[in-house]
């Protein structure tokens, strides 16, 4: 049996920006998965998605998207291809029913009964000039566009900033939507948490430039816990093995560990320490504890 | 819309872990009879806004217990096994039991206390 082509493969990829580079940035999104991309501003997040879409190139590395090569096959990947970001511009004398007609035009993919659902679902009026819109309407008008093309990669630079927890909650359902078809991949960034965790199979960290994590949801919700215990912190709590983190206040002591396994609550006993609790962490708490473990090291 | 899990991301209780709590509770109220078909893996992340490997991970718990069947490319069934979704239950009951006595030594209670504390508990009337 063929091995399907993953939706994304960067190996090495390399990008100088004045003073932002990308560094050595190997990823990998498997056909039929919706990536989580998290990162604070300025991590590269925009800069990695631009790559993908081949709207800029590569200084070295090689980008594969759909199992194609970019730049190369840069013309041929775009049509299969939805990419959304804030620097895109609709025109705002036109109507979005203009806009549909357009992208219709373009796309014989467009499908106009999805399209009609989303009207509804994102609460949009068609005859409407996209210049009367919210910056909320105006972004879920975006996703509409590029929802009802039935891309087979999506490929969504913080879709859910700056909107309101009503539209946030309906272009998630939208996106939950994506899953039920098999075929399709998503890669979406957000410097937002709780919508990563929610919905993504895999999720990656981007920090100044490079990935410091990547993972499946599950593996990497499993590994971290936050280890409350009774006992002081001697040299060797520092000496355990994945330890990512140890603040003290006597007589707790509380610990973050990135490798969690059934062994742990005995060694850390061994050493001394009594376990209060051992509690999963939020993507959120995980994502700032390795961001500010790679920052001290 | 049917089937559908009632999920929470604010819980403490992880993703993976409310799904299978919430198909054994359809298993053992008779909801979901022995051979009942389970919803598809994607039309369950679909409709209940969760990812897809959350789903998959679930379901191979309760396919390891014994709880569900999976028949490649017809999808999973209820086991014709009353017990398994029994004896999940009585593990997490166990592993409930010992966060209990965690927190009872740290408390110094002794053995008599704990059990009338316990005996307190399941007197009192149940959704309180």
């Amino acid at each position: 049996m063929d091995i399907p082509s993953p939706a994304i493969a960067l190996q090495g990829v390399h990008k100088r920006y004045g003073d932002f580079a990308l560094r050595d940035v190997d990823l990998v999104v498997p056909t039929g998965q919706i990536m989580g991309l998290i990162g604070v501003n300025g991590a590269g997040k925009s800069t990695l998605l631009r790559l993908l879409i081949g709207l800029i190139r590569a200084d070295g590395g090689s980008v594969e998207v759909l199992g194609q090569r970019l730049p190369e096959a840069q013309v041929a990947v775009k049509r299969s291809i939805g990419y959304a970001s804030d620097d895109m511009r609709l025109y705002r004398g036109q109507t979005l029913r203009w806009h549909m007609d357009f992208v219709a035009r373009i796309y014989p993919d467009w499908d106009e009964a999805y399209a009609q659902q989303l009207l509804t679902r994102f609460d949009l009026r068609a005859q409407q000039k996209l210049g009367g819109y919210s910056h909320g309407q105006r972004v879920k008008a975006l996703l509409l566009l590029i929802f009802a093309r039935h891309p087979r990669l999506l490929l969504l630079d913080e879709p859910t900033t700056g909107l309101d927890p009503v539209a946030r909650g309906e272009v998630l359902d939208a996106l939950a939507e994506v899953l039920r078809d098999e075929e399709r991949s998503v890669l979406f960034s957000s410097h937002n948490t709780a919508d990563v965790e929610q919905l993504a199979d895999g999720i990656t960290f981007l920090h100044r430039g490079a990935i410091v994590a990547s993972s499946d949801k599950e593996h990497f919700l499993d590994r971290w816990r936050r280890v409350l215990c009774h006992g002081t912190a001697g040299p060797a709590l520092a000496s355990l093995p994945g330890i990512a983190a140890v603040r003290e206040s006597a007589p707790l002591i509380e610990l973050k560990t990135d490798a969690f396994d059934e062994a742990l609550p005995e060694r850390l006993r061994a050493i001394g320490l009594q376990i209060q609790s051992i509690e999963p962490m939020t993507l959120e708490d995980i994502f700032v504890t390795t961001v500010r473990q790679g920052a001290s090291r | 819309m049917t089937d559908l899990l009632v999920l929470s991301n604010q819980s403490p209780t992880p993703m993976y872990a409310q799904i299978v709590e919430q198909v054994l509770a359809k298993i053992m109220s008779g909801e979901w009879p022995p051979g009942h078909p389970l919803p598809s893996i994607r039309d369950l992340a679909a409709r209940s806004r969760v990812s897809v490997i959350t789903i998959k991970r679930a379901y191979l718990e309760l396919e390891h217990a014994g709880v569900i069947v999976t028949q490649q490319g017809k999808g999973s069934f209820v086991a014709d096994r009353p017990d398994a979704s029994r004896a999940v239950l009585m593990d997490e009951f166990r592993a409930q039991l010992s966060a209990l006595a965690a927190t009872a030594r740290t408390l110094r209670l002794d053995t008599d206390e704990v059990l009338r504390l316990v005996d307190a508990a399941l007197s009192e009337p149940e959704d309180t």
